[in-house]
């Protein structure tokens, strides 16, 4: 049997979502963020959320997600993703609204939004996309910055002593009554990516109950080969080796 | 016993080279191409078609979305 006869439609068993257009995505090669959109397309397909489903998309590297899912979307000002999602999640109920956001965006500019709409309970789902750096800016230190870690802003590695310590934000968030799931995941391999998409469906399922339970909150660690100065394959080995001492991944609230 | 075959199928022009795919393949299958596409990238193929099982692993990690993934299981 030749690669010809296997290739027919019957005997398809993976493709890139139907939500996911063609357009070609602007994110560097190996990024974590098209594994993330892919993610989130065959979630909503499943779900069968596809006229149902909001999305609010950040300022950041993913600032387009708009353009690549076809779903509803809004864009917010830089930080304020979840207090928007708020407002249309109190107007449309019914919809199922979410959050798409990197860490300088979540854990920097828009930490009292983040912190504020997880402690209301307001019903939305929140993903976050932790590179530990700004991507889009030029790789610039990020309060997510591992301690140590070079950027172009900390060329000698971040100091502690002038700067601080990297900021784990998903246990300030677990640490809220109003939060009812928040768990951090990866994308680097297949196994990690199944986990990843379980985690990111649980998190809707749990935005279109009717009842008010709480914020769903899902951090991705991921890489950024670029601003890392590394191959994606380098990377991912990287993130495996520093990021998940400083962000285990695992669920830090289910319930 | 029934053995399954695999085959997968790369759309070039959207691959960014990133080789990720190839990491991910349990049996070697995929390699990364001379040539370079549109973009000038050089983009994932398959370089061992028989060795594939169609896991779909590469298909899985791809940031891009690029590969389908076809599965067969022949009597014999």
């Amino acid at each position: 049997m030749t690669t010809n006869d296997i290739m027919k439609p019957e005997n398809l068993v993976y493709k890139k979502p139907k939500l996911l257009n063609d357009k070609t995505m602007h994110y560097c090669p190996g990024c974590s963020h098209g594994v993330v959109h892919k993610l989130i397309a065959e979630v909503i397909e499943e779900l069968g959320l596809e006229d149902k489903a909001i999305g609010i998309s950040p300022v950041g590297c993913a600032v387009f997600a708009y353009k690549y899912i076809d779903i509803d979307w809004q864009e917010a000002a830089h930080g304020r993703a979840p207090a928007m999602a708020t407002a249309i999640k109190r107007l449309l109920p019914d919809r199922l609204v979410f959050t798409y956001q990197g860490d300088g965006d979540l854990a920097a500019i828009g930490t009292a939004e983040t912190i504020h709409a997880c402690n209301r309970g307001e019903n939305i789902a929140v993903i976050f996309i932790n590179n530990a750096i700004y991507g889009m800016t030029g790789g610039q230190m990020a309060p997510t910055t591992l301690e140590g870690m070079k950027t172009s802003t900390c060329p000698y590695g971040r100091d502690v002593t002038l700067n601080g310590y990297h900021l784990p934000i998903s246990n300030l968030i677990a640490q809220l009554e109003g939060t009812r799931y928040v768990t951090r995941q990866s994308v680097h391999t297949a196994a990690a990516v199944r986990k990843a998409k379980a985690a990111i469906k649980k998190a809707f399922m749990n935005c279109m109950e009717p009842e008010k339970k709480g914020a769903s909150f899902v951090e991705i660690v991921s890489t950024c080969n670029s601003g890392w100065k590394m191959s994606p394959a380098d990377a991912n080995v990287w993130m495996t080796e520093n990021m998940f001492k400083a962000y285990p991944i695992g669920d830090l609230k289910n319930s | 016993m029934g053995k399954i075959k695999g085959a997968v199928e790369v759309n070039t022009n959207r691959c960014k080279g990133c080789r990720l795919c190839v990491i991910a393949c349990p049996s070697k299958v995929l390699a990364m191409s001379k040539q370079v596409n549109a973009k000038g990238y050089n983009y994932a193929y398959m370089e061992n078609p028989d060795a594939c099982i169609g896991c779909a692993s590469c298909a899985i990690v791809c940031p891009d979305g690029c590969i389908s993934v076809y599965k067969v299981k022949i009597e014999e």
